[in-house]
């Protein structure tokens, strides 16, 4: 029972760790918006951000949600749907790499 | 475990093929169906801005394509430690549950309960604050006392270059006739920001005499073709913005309503079946926790990008 409670303590530990990295993180994230040089530089700041906010999900799901003590098949579910979400986020990307060069180029902003 | 006729299996012990109990598995399928929900309007939200018009993101007139040149960061950013700082008391609720200690685990509930409460009372303030913020358009430049007191930007289109000439600010006062209508709005300009990057400005934008000179000015129907304030209708940014952030804001209001319930009722389910209440708690703040992963990626998407 003793090394039940051990045990616990340091579970309630590793929750307030979780907490501080994600203070520290959102602050990094706000501060390094402020950053000019980054900021002019888009697909870096886009990276950056994206970057910082994947860890600080990434540490909410594995400790917060216990997701990292899941070994059933919770897991691969979720898997194939972040897989999912993905493919939803490039799907965009994907298709307007599609545009071919003509007179309506100035209206979108490309081939410049 | 006195297992009784009715008892429904694995509500309580792990079903061997997904090895958590039922609840759990249930909340986490539902969880996975919030990724795609979330996921189809993360994706409309990169559709929309990688198609937007140069000049029109986030709204006509910004010096950068920045969704913080219309949001509060500050305000966000409070709402990003709020929202983690409740996924922690959520935790410890759950946890001292499980020690047996149910006035804690309450109290910490509470706690849950007041911090998404001032979760949405800034959200209040910021969807305020848009709200009560106007972009007016005008056919040609609005010159009052000979003085030329709207911007301009010129976007080239197919069909060659378009002038858009524009004022954001606050209507101070509406003044109306005998009948009712609208004479005019005493319409306070923005202090105009200095351009940097490409934006296309007209000669007559380099001035300096437009920073902030014309306190307030009287806009009459007939002066403007078109006055939206920020809200969803203002511009494709405002309209994406206030879609995912409204659906992440009804997200919290289910939360604190199934939080609530747990609070009033938690004290008769407690002494019936204490390890069930807890499980609860665990399915609470599984959902809890989603919400707060979804606000950790809408913030630096929508304000710092």
């Amino acid at each position: 029972m003793a090394a039940n409670a051990e045990a616990h303590q340091a579970e309630l530990k590793k929750y307030l760790m979780v907490f501080g990295a994600l203070l520290v993180l959102t602050a990094v994230t706000v501060g390094v918006s402020y950053i000019p040089w980054l900021a002019a530089n888009h697909v870096l700041a886009i990276a950056v951000a994206l970057l910082v906010a994947g860890v600080k999900g990434s540490l909410v799901a594995c400790y917060f949600m216990h997701l990292l003590d899941e070994r059933g098949m919770i897991f691969w579910i979720l898997a194939l749907c972040v897989l999912f979400f993905i493919t939803l986020l490039l799907l965009p990307v994907v298709t307007s790499s599609e545009v071919v060069a003509g007179h309506a180029d100035k209206l979108y902003g490309v081939g410049k | 475990m006195s297992a009784a006729a009715t008892e429904i299996p694995y509500d309580m012990e792990p079903h061997p093929l997904t090895r958590m109990y039922n609840g759990k598995f249930g909340i986490w399928l539902f969880l996975a169906s919030e990724i795609m929900l979330f996921g189809a309007l993360f994706s409309s939200y990169v559709l929309l801005r990688v198609g937007a018009p140069e000049g029109t993101w986030p709204i006509i007139g910004a010096p950068t394509v920045l969704g913080h040149e219309i949001l509060n960061v500050p305000l966000a950013a409070l709402n990003t430690v709020i929202l983690i700082s409740s996924s922690v008391t959520m935790l410890m609720s759950w946890y001292y549950l499980k020690e047996n200690k149910f006035s804690r685990g309450q109290f910490f509930l509470l706690m849950t309960v007041l911090l998404s409460c001032g979760f949405l009372v800034v959200k209040y303030f910021e969807y305020n604050s848009k709200l009560h913020h106007y972009l007016v358009e005008f056919d040609a430049p609005l010159v009052v006392d000979g003085e030329q007191v709207s911007y301009s930007r010129t976007y080239p289109t197919a069909e060659g270059e378009r002038t858009v000439h524009y004022l954001h600010g606050h209507i101070t006062e509406t003044v109306k006739d005998e009948d009712g209508y609208v004479e005019y709005y005493k319409f306070a300009a923005d202090a105009r920001k200095p351009d940097h990057g490409h934006a296309h400005d007209d000669g007559a934008d380099h001035g300096d005499s437009h920073a902030g000179a014309h306190p307030e000015i009287e806009l009459r129907p007939s002066d403007y073709r078109r006055m939206s304030n920020w809200g969803p209708a203002g511009s494709t940014f405002t309209g994406i913005y206030f879609t995912l952030t409204g659906l992440h804001g009804l997200h919290i209001v289910g939360g604190v309503v199934v939080m609530v319930y747990f609070l009033l009722t938690g004290g008769s389910m407690w002494k019936k079946l204490p390890d069930k209440y807890a499980n609860r708690i665990e399915c609470t703040g599984l959902y809890w926790h989603f919400v707060d992963l979804v606000w950790i990626f809408l913030f630096p998407v929508l304000y710092l990008l």
